[in-house]
């Protein structure tokens, strides 16, 4: 079972995020779970979406979670949510920041010791998709940081994923994606 | 003629999804609706499909969930396929019509996903709507993820609507773990599922000018128990035809369904019995204490909460020598309806297991697989000891000092 847990702003595309994951995994014949906390979520309101993954049917139901990956895509809430909670030794943490590595892990000193991994999702989203949604080039920086698929695959399975979309939007995605896999340090 | 939707073998859908769609695939003649979270995407998505061209029939939106339920009620009688969907506080207010629903034996089927009530307001998931609805004449389904939210809404158009049966059927499904949580659904096809349920059969169409009838007659204290007594006798005797769909369900599809679902029930010493999602965390808590802890641990999970499978139950429990019965709704003054339901199964049986109850997941509080080892291992306790160890209900998850709640 392979778990994430997203630490988001409601708007940011978490969610659906999480869920585009889950899409491109199922159709390679796993099981998979995407879920997230909403509370009284409003615009701009910190909060987590999840995924599972797994070989076999997720019956597992609970909310709790030790994640193998950390993705943070708002940089802000590096600094002020618990991404390290309910963390592992094997973690792995990728953070969206304009920051390198080590000052950030400077900033943040629970950071320290930890598997980093640094990706600069909003500037890329700003400059491909034409707005800060940094959600797909999350997942392009999961892809390279897990190796879980390969970037062509991966492209190719988030096209059908995002079909509804005009073509300008769906180049754009991919375009954040493949940035965010050259990039993610 | 409603467009055929494209669907994969594999659609990832979380449980509103999956309702919606098996709503778009049983062509509702008329689905009258007030959205309230969680249950609102179940409409919203069904109103979409209806502008995109995948549904022929009415769809009305109304300005209450009593009016929507009165909406179904009413085109049901007239002569159609009928639907909506709600929780909570949209439940609490449908409530007077569920029961003339039943009382005129209108087919209705509303598909609830489960939310706490009232105050404090709580938008999260919890049974108090099931419960509330519980003795209203439904028959009433419990699915324990998106997949099963979407069977068995399609078999409750059969169930319901059936010559023999012809009483309205609620769908439940969990608040935001099951109908905001996206997991891996296999959908039927529009033509097999549409196949699968059927044509909407009419009985006493008021739309029928040619032969006029009354819904809803007074009847006082020279008929109306002969009435209640025939709604009851109605509902107990739609075992059968249950049994039936979910044997036809299960031709078509491999997926097997049973009154009471058992899991690792064959050498249990000890089970849970519970409802919703709770079901599926305590096989995955079950399974790990007989690996790790060689406790003999099972579940139990009721398919059917209504007619309750009272039979079906002391089968189940035949052997084990303890049971925590599971409560997801505050008890308001007593102990849980499980509780209550399961000790009354086992009070008649040869095996009388020493049962206690558990409330828990309150407003969307979370049940953790560890919650439910403890409960296994007091479970364990009980059943080594031969009578209780702990209070006879207690509560789980809940913040500070065991039983610090007052």
């Amino acid at each position: 079972m392979l778990e994430m847990r997203w630490h988001s702003r409601a708007g940011q595309g978490a969610v659906t995020g999480a869920k585009g994951l889950a899409d491109v995994v199922a159709k390679t014949g796993k099981e998979v779970q995407a879920f997230a906390f909403y509370g009284s979520a409003k615009r701009g309101a910190a909060m987590t979406a999840y995924n599972r993954i797994d070989d076999k049917p997720i019956l597992n139901h609970e909310k709790f979670m030790r994640p193998d990956y950390v993705l943070v895509i708002d940089p802000a809430l590096a600094y002020i949510a618990d991404i390290t909670a309910n963390e592992k030794e094997s973690t792995k943490y990728i953070i969206t920041t304009h920051l390198p590595k080590e000052e950030l892990i400077n900033q943040i000193p629970k950071l320290k010791g930890k598997e980093v991994y640094v990706v600069d999702c909003i500037k890329i989203s700003l400059d491909t998709i034409g707005r800060a949604i940094p959600n797909t080039p999350m997942l392009g920086a999961l892809m390279k940081v897990s190796g879980m698929f390969d970037l062509e695959y991966f492209q190719n399975a988030m096209k059908s994923v995002l079909s509804k979309f005009p073509q300008k939007i769906i180049d754009a995605n991919m375009a954040a994606i493949e940035r965010a896999y050259n990039e993610v340090k | 003629m409603a467009e055929k939707y494209e669907l994969q073998e594999v659609e990832v859908w979380d449980g509103n999804m999956a309702a919606a769609h098996a709503f778009r695939q049983a062509q509702i003649d008329v689905v009258a609706a007030y959205p309230i979270t969680p249950s609102t995407p179940i409409v919203q998505n069904y109103s979409k499909f209806l502008a995109d061209g995948y549904v022929d029939g009415e769809f009305v939106m109304v300005e209450s969930e009593h009016s929507a339920m009165s909406a179904c009620l009413a085109a049901g009688a007239a002569g159609g396929r009928v639907a909506t969907a709600t929780s909570s506080q949209g439940f609490a207010l449908m409530v007077e019509v569920l029961y003339q629903a039943s009382g005129m034996r209108v087919p209705v089927v509303l598909h609830v996903v489960n939310r706490a009530l009232a105050s404090p307001l709580n938008v999260n998931g919890d049974h108090s709507d099931m419960y509330l609805g519980r003795d209203a004449g439904w028959i009433n389904l419990c699915s324990f993820n998106p997949q099963e939210a979407y069977d068995l809404t399609l078999m409750a158009f059969k169930i319901g609507e059936d010559l023999n049966v012809r009483l309205p059927v609620m769908v439940h499904q969990d608040g935001f773990i099951s109908s905001h949580t996206a997991q891996n659904v296999r959908p039927l096809q529009d033509e097999d599922a549409y196949k699968f349920i059927g044509d909407y059969k009419e009985v006493d169409p008021m739309l029928d000018f040619s032969r006029p009838v009354t819904y809803g007659a007074q009847t006082e204290e020279d008929w109306h128990f002969e009435h209640k007594a025939k709604q009851h006798k109605a509902l107990m005797e739609s075992v059968s035809v249950i049994d039936d769909v979910f044997k036809e369900f299960e031709k078509l599809t491999g997926r097997k369904y049973n009154r009471v679902e058992k899991y690792m029930m064959d050498d249990a010493e000890v089970a849970i019995v519970a409802l919703g999602t709770t079901v599926e965390s305590a096989e995955v808590a079950a399974k790990e204490l007989r690996e790790k802890e060689g406790i003999k641990a099972g579940v139990v999970g009721l398919r059917v909460l209504r007619p309750f499978p009272l039979e079906e139950l002391k089968d189940a429990l035949k052997n084990v020598k303890a049971v925590a019965c599971l409560d997801r709704s505050a008890p308001g003054g007593t102990l849980g309806m499980l509780f209550n339901e399961v000790s009354a199964a086992m009070y008649h049986s040869e095996n009388r297991p020493v049962i206690n109850n558990y409330i828990y997941g309150l407003g969307g509080r979370d049940m953790t697989i560890e919650n439910l080892k403890e409960i296994f291992k007091e479970a364990k306790a009980n059943a080594d000891a031969g009578k209780l160890t702990t209070p006879l209900q207690q509560f789980s998850g809940l913040r500070g000092p065991k039983l610090a709640f007052f």
